[in-house]
């Protein structure tokens, strides 16, 4: 082998002046292009601002997950299927500009846009546990605003029961929608006691950042006392119904995603058990608590019932 | 295949056998196995074993078809690693994931059945490993050959803890299990008379595997 001369060696100033001007070049590219096909500003995963949540902590005394974490491991499968994957396919997913229709059974139906939603509707900070029906859980410090507020300024009418959500259709940016093995669009359903229960919330953002694509930007559902899959993502549509909806999830497979999809540890997967669950950042398991730990603000709705049956 | 190609076969399989477990531990070590490690880790060394298994499965076809028994050496290799993973599989879920918590295991084990499949998979496979030993050939004679007909229910129960484990969509276990029938139905006598005459018919094929030098095929197997 040739030894290389050291006068060939390029030294390490101009190397990272070299870098330097290659990223900024890299950046003005993409902030031309994000200029181009984006008149709103949508949140930058580099140039952002830092993520910062005002509590450390949720209730039970346990700590947040990290803002990496949460957005770079959750399941999106209008996206994809790998957990890991959704954050990368999604980079370019246009949440701005949109806007939500609300409508159905309701006195005042309405088109809202995202930016009207967020300065019309105080934003707050809530912390909540998120447990995937696939038996891990994060904690997470969303923001957003609580249904019902919305809920109340179109006022459903006496005949509306049920509240139908659906994700946005646009197969040629979201991948997974061209899989004929889901009913897509994605659709969930709460009942309307529930969607007016003070937990439930739409989210615009977490850790005090407006939400990044794979997190179901620019406004999603979450409602923490039932499995993930029931807060639905990048919501454009809300219509107030006297039918309970069918899910997408009860769509595919029945028999295993139920309506109500209330997390809790006495009632398994018809093929795995819910009793304990994996808290992203440990190895071990721990006990999963009935209702995801919110029993005392929304056990009464289901005061009754058969959660076996209803599950 | 002249025993240069024999060698460098088995050297392949050794690679790939050990190099998916490698990578998996490196990947953990560094914190690049995903947020949720030890799921990732479970999820692919089961994927990883059912792949060996699979392959395992396709060597005495491959023989039937094309006549290749330069391949079947390296069944036994293939089987060993399908161990392996299933092996490390088990360890992460009941050590790691688990604990070791036998409440917990139980539960898990005996009233969900895709956990039941999968550890009666693995007993299976576990006396296939043990008695995959030249010696353990010699002392069971005739009952070797039949306890690694075994091999033939642990690919089909594999398969069906794989699908049972998946959220909803199963299309993939599906095409791994007619993969899995397709194989074993060319072990069934008159399918495999009838393969076996196929295996003149795609001549050129076979000719990619005849060694050039000689032009002749070695049939030679250890």
């Amino acid at each position: 082998m040739v030894p290389i001369k050291s006068s060939e060696i390029t030294s390490e100033h101009i190397y990272v002046a070299r870098r330097g001007f290659i990223k900024a070049m890299g950046f003005t590219a993409a902030g031309a292009f994000l200029a181009a096909c984006a008149p709103k500003s949508s949140p930058d995963p580099i140039d952002g601002p830092t993520p910062v949540a005002q509590g450390g902590m949720d209730e039970l005394g346990d700590p947040l997950n990290s803002f990496d974490a949460i957005t770079n491991y959750n399941n999106y499968y209008e996206f994809s299927l790998d957990k890991t994957a959704v954050a990368r396919a999604s980079r370019d997913f246009q949440i701005s500009p949109w806007t939500v229709e609300v409508g159905g059974m309701v006195r005042n139906p309405g088109v809202y846009d995202i930016d009207d939603l967020r300065t019309k509707f105080a934003q707050q900070e809530r912390i909540y546990r998120l447990r995937c029906v696939e038996g891990w859980s994060m904690v997470i410090p969303w923001m957003g605003f609580p249904l019902k507020e919305l809920l109340a300024q179109v006022e459903p009418t006496s005949d509306a029961k049920y509240v139908r959500f659906e994700t946005v259709y646009r197969p040629e940016e979201m991948p997974g929608q061209g899989s004929g093995f889901y009913s897509w669009p994605y659709v969930e359903g709460l009942r309307i006691d529930e969607a007016m229960n003070d937990l439930t919330l739409l989210a615009t953002g977490l850790y005090g950042r407006e939400l990044l694509p794979q997190s179901g930007a620019p406004i999603r559902l979450v409602v923490p006392w039932k499995y993930g899959f029931k807060s639905i993502k990048s919501i454009v549509r809300i219509d107030l119904v006297d039918e309970m909806p069918v899910s997408l999830w009860m769509d595919a497979a029945p028999n295993e995603y139920g309506f109500y999809a209330n997390v809790n540890p006495d009632v398994p997967h018809p093929r795995w058990s819910q009793s304990s669950e994996r808290r992203i950042g440990e190895t071990g398991r721990r006990d999963t608590l009935p209702f995801n730990g919110y029993a005392e603000e929304v056990a009464y709705l289901y005061e009754g019932m058969d959660l076996r049956v209803n599950y | 295949m002249s025993k240069r190609w024999g060698n460098l076969l088995l050297i392949g399989t050794h690679i790939a056998g050990w190099l998916p477990l490698i990578i998996m531990i490196v990947a953990w070590s560094t914190g690049n196995l995903t947020f949720n490690p030890v799921q990732a880790a479970t999820i692919r060394s089961g994927r990883t074993a059912i792949i060996f298994l699979v392959l395992s499965l396709a060597i005495t076809p491959i023989n039937t078809l094309f006549g290749l028994r330069q391949f079947i050496p390296i069944r036994r290799w293939l089987g060993l690693y399908a161990f392996l993973y299933a092996a490390v599989h088990v360890s992460i879920f009941t050590g790691v994931d688990y604990g070791f918590d036998l409440a917990l295991l139980r539960e898990a084990i005996l009233e969900k059945p895709y956990a039941f499949v999968g550890a009666a998979t693995f007993l299976i496979l576990l006396p296939l490993a043990l008695t995959s030993t030249k010696g353990w050939m010699r002392r069971l004679k005739k009952n070797w050959k039949r306890l690694h007909r075994l091999a033939y229910l642990a690919g089909p129960l594999a398969t069906i803890h794989y699908a049972w484990a998946q959220k909803a969509d199963i299309r993939i276990p599906i095409a791994v299990g007619i993969l899995i029938l397709l194989l074993l139905g060319l072990r069934i006598g008159p399918v495999r008379a009838w393969a076996s005459q196929v295996r003149y018919l795609p001549r050129t094929l076979r000719n990619l595997f005849i060694s050039h030098n000689s032009g002749r095929v070695d049939l030679s197997v250890r």
